[in-house]
């Protein structure tokens, strides 16, 4: 341990501790703009430098160690000016045209300067006449970013990807995306794990909350919104309500308060996602020497391109069975839109989604099996959802609970834990279960791949099929690994779930920002506890699905269900692929 | 007003001396990787602010060509800028009145010659091809890339033994580089900024002078692959080396009677101490490196035979056959090229030259190595005939003045004619025309050009030329080694040509170069070659560097090594330098900045800890 002075308070912390971690612990707040603990500790921004007497210049406080007998000043008359002038310095390069900036009220940069009191200009404004790029999912707008480098930190610590790089040199080094490459060009898989890491405005998702207001606007469109699992446990966060009290019904209530004509559930079709994948798996599985091995989920779309983009000998791996969101769209403009008697080219689908690549997954241009239209016509985040809700001046905490429209609208508890790291296997291997003996499991049987470890292993036994090798992983930097194993032939399994994001959709790219906290696990604990509350945790024993499979599909795998439930990911191509 | 004053700089003017003192400093410490777009508007603007305003070209023109510039960095140009510009730079240098706005004007013109691909990069696509893709300016300009940062700490916290097991992981042959290196690491060195370079080297060398013995690490399962390496120098021996620690067997097959190239037959002892040098070579063949010495591939093996036998051959032979001065005469009995002389030196054969005469022709570091030699072996007086001038000699200063404390006298601008021998056919003495400086060549040397004197005659009794070495290609040319202007011709990967298991490296390759660089392509073959073998072994080290202190840095002066007494050391063969004491090292250890902690080093990869 080491002792030392922190604003006349004397703390003993672990040797190593840095004096930014050691002052936390006591309580005493520097302020910090580029850090993010673990991931970003290379004092760029200059904002948490403090006082240590003996030293005649300021000390960043964040990756330097404590030593024993020091004594730091945190808010010293220097310390408070440095601040103050490298903030302002800063807002030189930075549009501060706040009002116009999805980060307005939750940015780091505004609540430092507000904090500090930085009224008036002091330097000439000094902001890059470049356009930015708004064709993909994942935008980024040069003259926010504060060049903090968090992006880059996370997209090459944690999801491995490389994407976004420093790029210049001199005055000019900024961020941009590596390799001399556009970011449509590049093999990002759209994540947005950049976006939940940046403290200011500078990366966001693609706004289209406009087409959605338009199609609402437009009597002729019979307007249908699904909600993904993990947007429930996150949807009220800057509300700070109880998870308890802020329900997926309550957000039914906000979005018919919007003006949409059907509200339904992603959850439904997360159960319809298990019949079909949890079917072929069994396929696979009793057919072992015709497939390659292991099968892979398919229900995350960054995953998906990331095997696509670096791994594409495993594409044909990868589960069949569309996504949730592109079943329940082509569930959506075909049986529904039968069901009412509506020409399907009028349904129009948006997703409600905790996940920014989703936005790409929309586009792919085979997700368009009911009627040639895509599946799904736009994709929102949690985020942009929550600037809805906002513009409708709706608030969530004196909102009655609606039940979800039928018949797309039940979901079990096993498609409520899609949103969360191990829930889809966990879900799958229910059913699985089922499938193969004829009795359900013990729903929590599966438990082992639970859990917030980046990368679980499991082997279980279901009588009369024998025992499953299943992996879990979350995290493309995790997921990279488990790739390169199997490569290497040093794991193998028979079923492996991924999901491009730590912990799952839960602590998806598409989620509210908390800069500095990372959520996942919290808001995957609220989906396994309303998984643990419900009275049904079979996906098979979803009432909507039998009636589905019952009227229209007639059974898993049928050739209706490949038709309209199932892809080939070969068909469409990565920017990298020839 | 009195008629004339005595000139006292102002106390601003003596400010701004310093300033430019500070500003030449700085450039020296430029971290590799800058834009050049961008260093030449920055020149360009402290060009312009030298114009005294008198002439258009200078005042104005400089200006236009600073925004034009900026206009190309910020994105704002298109192509018919670059033709503004380089038509207004090419006005300039025709039409500037004095060196200040010429030689500005130049400065953008050599620009748009040399990287126009990235003036065109900025303009095409708003970006740099310029990139800090190595942060820690030692380690980016070691050719093996040694963790220099990490080393400084370790021998500041006295942990010799790590240090030398860390550079170990870069470099095999870290007492090697400690006496001898040119330490290419210091040119860059970021202290530039603050007061001058951290001595590097001295450190190293006081690692490995009180380290002990390090064993080596263990290596790696054998793979049954086989490799032959041609050539036992640095380059032999480190590719050899890490092949060893990746599981490989080899075999390394050296011409002369013993291993070392030219560690031992072009670097005399009192550089580099024979024990030393016996020593590092041992502990490299402790991992089990099977050497056959005395063989000569072409005679006693074939090419062929190897290529057959093993599954990869790396070619490291060097370049050991010195180059005829090319003038009349040269033939005669007491000429000698230095690698004749300095490899009998090798082997212990030391010839006398008690009483003598020596001329020694050459301005490099070979030349200095026979010129100290040929003092302690007696010599009444050396003498370097050296066409340049003393600061055109491509000798290490060091050396230079080195070997003059010791009474060697240096002959400048002298261009050698004719070696006079007599009725014996021996020589008796060097006739050289006397030359004058003239223009500068590319490299920014004058070129010697004849002067109006007459030629003088040089009396010599022994005339040792020392004018650079070729390769000795015989052999391997009829092999099919491919060959152009007398190297071998190999990739940046070593590999060689179209020959599937053929990697070449070293001095062979790249003509007379430094030990360091012939380490580093060692170091590289065996990379690719374990990759060609199929394999992928990480070359790793477990040492945890000290992390670093808060330090304020303020300027203190370098602490250098010593030498022995001129007078003493010049009689003997022993080493010449005075490692850092123990209180040296640590002070100035102490000097390291960490640039791989601090500035760019923390965030983009301060160290790479494996390979």
């Amino acid at each position: 341990m080491v002792t030392l002075t922190i604003d006349s308070k004397v703390i003993s912390v672990p040797e190593g501790t840095t004096i930014l971690e050691a002052a936390r612990s006591a309580n005493i707040n520097i302020p910090t703009l580029c850090y993010l603990k673990d991931i970003n500790e290379i004092a760029a921004c200059r904002i948490c430098m403090v006082e240590v007497e003996g030293h005649a210049r300021l000390v960043p406080s964040c990756d330097n160690a404590v030593a024993e007998g020091m004594v730091v000043h945190t808010n010293s008359p220097r310390v408070r000016e440095a601040r103050r002038v490298n903030l302002r310095l800063l807002l030189s390069q930075h549009d501060d045209n706040c009002t116009k900036c999805t980060r307005s009220g939750n940015c780091k940069l505004q609540k430092l300067c507000n904090d500090y009191n930085l009224l008036g200009d002091h330097y000439i404004k000094d902001l890059k006449n470049i356009e930015d790029d708004f064709s993909n999912p994942v935008v980024r707008i040069e003259n926010r970013c504060i060049r903090c480098m968090r992006c880059i930190q996370v997209c090459d610590k944690i999801q491995s990807m490389n994407i976004w790089d420093v790029v210049g040199t001199g005055t000019r080094t900024t961020v941009g995306v590596g390799r001399f490459r556009t970011l449509g060009e590049s093999d990002c898989t759209f994540c947005g794990q950049c976006i939940t890491h940046c403290p200011v405005g500078a990366l966001q998702e693609h706004d289209d909350t406009g087409k959605v207001w338009d199609a609402l606007a437009d009597p002729k469109k019979v307007t249908v919104v699904q909600i993904a699992p993990a947007v429930r446990a996150a949807w009220a966060e800057y509300y700070h309500l109880d998870p308890k009290f802020a329900t997926a019904k309550r957000m039914v209530t906000a979005l018919k308060a919007m003006g949409f004509d059907y509200v339904f559930d992603t959850n439904f079709s997360a159960d319809l996602t298990i019949m079909e994948e949890g079917s072929e798996f069994l396929q696979r599985f009793t057919h072992r020497d015709q497939y390659k091995w292991p099968m892979f989920t398919s229900c995350c779309p960054g995953w998906v391109r990331f095997v696509k983009g670096q791994f594409p000998e495993y594409t044909g791996n990868l589960s069949s069975a569309k996504s949730p969101q592109a079943m329940f769209g082509a569930v959506a403009k075909s049986y529904f839109a039968e069901k009412i008697g509506a020409d399907p080219h009028d349904v129009f689908v948006v997703s409600i989604m905790p996940c920014t690549a989703k936005k790409a997954e929309r586009a792919i241009p085979n997700l368009n099996d009911a009627c040639g239209d895509p599946d799904v016509d736009v994709v929102l985040t949690t985020r942009e959802f929550n600037r809805m809700l906002r513009g409708e001046q709706i608030n969530p905490a004196v909102l009655e609970e609606t039940e979800f429209d039928s018949p797309l609208g039940t979901g079990t508890g096993a498609a409520v834990i899609f949103g969360a790291t191990g829930g889809v296997m966990d879900a799958a291997l229910r059913s699985a279960y089922y499938l193969v003996t004829g009795r359900n499991p013990d729903p929590d049987a599966f438990r082992a791949v639970r859990g917030m470890d980046g990368w679980k292993e499991a082997t279980f036994e279901i009588p009369g099929a024998g025992k499953v090798r299943v992996a879990v992983v979350s995290g493309l930097g995790n997921t990279r690994k488990l790739m390169n194993a199997l490569k290497e032939g040093k794991a193998s399994y028979d079923f492996v779930e991924v999901m491009a994001c730590p912990g799952g959709c839960a602590g998806g790219g598409g989620q509210p920002i908390h800069d500095g906290q990372e959520l996942a696990e919290s808001r995957g604990d609220i989906l396994w506890n309303i998984d643990k509350g419900m009275s049904l945790r079979f996906s098979h024993e979803n009432p909507e699905i039998q009636t589905l499979y019952n009227q229209y599909f007639h059974k898993p795998l049928s050739h209706r269900a490949h038709e309209l439930l199932h892809t080939d990911f070969t068909e469409w191509k990565m920017p990298t692929e020839k | 007003m009195s008629r004339l004053d005595i000139k006292t700089p102002s106390k601003a003017q003596t400010v701004v001396d310093n300033l430019y003192r500070d500003v030449e400093r700085r450039i020296a410490a430029s971290p590799p990787g800058l834009c050049p777009v961008d260093m030449s508007l920055t020149f360009l603007q402290l060009c312009h602010a030298q114009t005294c305003g008198k002439c258009v070209p200078c005042r104005i023109g400089l200006g236009q060509l600073t925004k034009l510039i900026g206009q190309v960095l910020d994105g704002e140009a298109d192509m018919s800028t670059l033709d503004i510009i380089e038509k207004t730079a090419r006005s300039i240098v025709n039409t500037a009145d004095c060196a200040i706005g010429r030689d500005a004007a130049r400065l953008v013109v050599d620009g748009l010659e040399g990287f126009r691909e990235d003036y065109i990069e900025h303009i095409e696509h708003h970006r740099c091809l310029a990139s800090l893709s190595l942060p820690v300016p030692c380690v980016a300009m070691c050719p093996a890339g040694v963790d220099v940062p990490g080393y400084m700490a370790l021998v500041g916290e006295g942990r010799c033994a790590d240090a030398v097991r860390l550079i170990r992981k870069d470099n095999p042959m870290p007492t090697a580089c400690a006496y001898i290196c040119e330490h290419p690491c210091e040119a860059r060195c970021r202290r530039n900024m603050i007061d001058a370079p951290l001595n590097i080297r001295g450190l190293k060398r006081y690692a490995v002078d009180h380290a002990g013995d390090v064993p080596q690490p263990e290596c790696a399962p054998a793979t049954g692959k086989r490799v032959a390496i041609i050539g036992g120098g640095p380059s032999g021996l480190s590719c050899a080396y890490y092949l060893a620690l990746m599981g490989h067997k080899v075999t390394i097959f050296e011409e002369r009677r013993q291993l070392g190239g030219m560690l031992r037959y072009g670097i005399p002892s009192y550089r580099f101490p024979r024990e030393k040098l016996d020593a590092e070579i041992n502990s490299i063949l402790s991992l089990g490196i099977e050497a056959h010495t005395d063989v000569t591939v072409g005679k006693e093996i074939t090419f062929e035979q190897l290529q057959q036998e093993y599954d990869c051959l790396y070619i490291s032979i060097g370049a050991h056959q010195g180059k005829g001065a090319g003038i009349p005469g040269e033939h005669s009995k007491n000429v000698m090229s230095a690698v004749e002389m300095l490899r009998g030196i090798g082997d212990g054969e030391m010839p006398d030259f008690s009483g003598k005469r020596v001329v020694v022709i050459g301005g490099g570091n070979v030349a200095m190595d026979v010129t100290r030699s040929s003092i302690r072996l007696g010599a009444e007086k050396v003498t370097c005939v050296y066409r340049r001038r003393i600061e055109d000699m491509t000798a290490l200063p060091d050396e230079v003045t080195g070997a003059m404390a010791e009474g060697a006298e240096m002959l400048t601008l002298m261009a050698p004619v004719r070696i006079e021998a007599n009725e014996n056919d021996e020589a008796v003495a060097l006739w050289a025309q006397p030359q004058i400086p003239g223009e500068a060549d590319k490299s920014g040397r004058p070129r010697p050009e004849k002067a109006d004197l007459p030629e003088q005659r040089i009396e010599a009794d022994i005339i040792v030329v020392a004018i650079g070495q070729g390769i000795e290609i015989a052999g391997f040319e009829q092999s099919g080694v491919p060959i152009k202007r007398g190297t071998f011709v190999a990739a940046s990967s070593s590999q060689v040509g179209n020959m599937n298991n053929v990697f070449a490296g070293g001095d062979c390759v790249t003509g007379p170069a430094t030990a360091i660089r012939a380490i580093a392509a060692g170091k590289v073959a065996a990379a690719n070659i374990d990759e060609h073998l199929g394999f992928h072994h990480d070359i790793t080290v477990d040492v945890d560097i000290p992390s670093p202190k808060l330090n304020n840095s303020p300027p203190h002066g370098r602490i250098n090594t010593t030498e022995r007494e001129a007078a003493e050391r010049k009689n003997d063969f022993e080493d010449i330098e005075c490692g850092l004491t123990c209180e040296g090292a640590c002070t100035e250890a102490s000097r390291c900045l960490r640039c791989d902690h601090f500035g760019y080093g923390i965030f983009r990869g301060g160290r790479n800890s494996k390979w």
